[in-house]
């Protein structure tokens, strides 16, 4: 994460300035930060009310159904957590929130499942293989309808706009199934994490 | 009729997770509005901890696109990808979509109102767009709130991903429009 930040913002200066759009570039940040917070206050009250709803569904057990559901996938792909873990039937939520485009929800619940990954990981500070695999899946971005794209397309008089759907859904799997490979595949040949002990 | 239905479904999906989860509580004689308000306290902690995450994230995002280097790139690739009967026009939109959502949109409503509903650029764009998510975004906001900051492989795989999104989209889109 170091590289990155550094790379987007000196790059950035570097680019700005050889284009003459240094002024753009300084501008961007006050825009930037203050897009940042309007983002995080836009969460708030959605996400007080799915958490909400999700302490319930935890409570009355519909969480541990959903885990037993879907425990012959999960076991393999998550296979450092605990069958029981709370973490499984979050992230089945999650990512049926966001197959059906409730975008709104699928952020809430997927952060939830986050902190119950985080109860299993080793490193505090550094993300467990569950995590990556958790967010490449979500990175895909696997969705049935891609509702924003359709009404963008009725907006311009697209005759027949649903005609995207199948193409899009095809798309999508084809990303979705490789960034499960990947993770898959990055779990093997990448260092594995080490606990914070050996850390200097 | 495939179409009927998922239209249904997608109607559907929320006020259904709702009856569920309220009806499934009362069953189970979970005190709901208790329960419910225990929960939701949550909502401000999670979203104010996340805000130092989204600042370094989105003020870099920022200050890269309004350098111009999307521009740049963009130009450096356009007679690569015209060769393999990709329109100029859908570039940034492979560009940005990893990095910011409202902005590839932007660049989507963009490209269907000046090119209209028939061209080809219209279509790839608006698969693109609806098979990939905002890689950075996510990553920002979910390591965020639990407070990771090494992210190790998450960002590599989900941005290869996001290289096959776009590599399948330019596929499927040759072989179906």
């Amino acid at each position: 994460m170091n590289y990155i930040f550094y790379f987007l913002i000196v790059i950035s200066i570097i680019v700005g300035a050889i284009n003459g759009r240094l002024n753009e570039v300084v501008n961007s940040i006050l825009s930037g930060a203050e897009l940042s917070v309007k983002v995080a206050f836009s969460l708030i009250g959605i996400m007080a009310f799915w958490l909400g709803m999700m302490k319930i569904a935890d409570k009355c057990g519909l969480i541990t159904i959903i885990s037993k559901i879907i425990k012959p996938i999960t076991k393999k792909l998550f296979n450092e957590i605990p069958e029981d873990s709370p973490a499984i039937g979050d992230i089945a939520m999650s990512f049926s929130a966001n197959a059906f485009g409730l975008t709104n929800a699928a952020t809430p619940i997927g952060i939830k499942a986050m902190e119950e990954l985080q109860k299993h990981n080793k490193d505090k500070k550094s993300a467990s293989n569950a995590m990556c695999m958790f967010l490449a899946m979500n990175t895909a971005g696997f969705q049935l309808i891609p509702a924003t794209v359709i009404a963008v397309l009725i907006s311009i008089g697209y005759k027949n706009p649903t005609e995207i759907i199948a193409p899009t859904l095809l798309v999508t799997s084809i990303a979705f199934v490789s960034a499960i490979i990947l993770a898959k595949l990055f779990e093997k040949i990448w260092t594995p994490q080490q606990s914070p002990k050996e850390d200097k | 009729m495939f179409q009927i239905l998922m239209n249904i479904l997608s109607l559907w999906a929320l006020p259904a997770i709702l009856i569920l989860i309220l009806t499934m509580g009362l069953f189970k004689k979970v005190p709901l509005y208790e329960t419910f308000t225990d929960g939701a306290k949550d909502g401000f902690k999670v979203a104010v901890n996340i805000i130092p995450y989204l600042v370094a994230i989105i003020v870099g995002i920022s200050m890269f696109r309004a350098s111009g280097i999307i521009e740049m790139i963009g130009n450096l690739c356009s007679p690569l990808l015209s060769h393999f009967h990709i329109p100029a026009d859908t570039i940034p939109i492979m560009l940005v979509r990893p990095l910011s959502g409202s902005a590839a949109l932007g660049v989507f409503s963009d490209i269907a109102h000046n090119l209209g509903p028939d061209s080809y650029a219209t279509k790839l764009s608006a698969v693109m767009i609806g098979s990939s998510e905002t890689t950075f975004y996510v990553l920002a906001v979910y390591f965020g709130a639990v407070g990771i900051s090494k992210l190790r492989y998450a960002l590599i795989v989900g941005l290869l991903a996001d290289a096959i999104s776009i590599l399948a989209a330019i596929a499927v889109c040759n072989l179906m429009f």
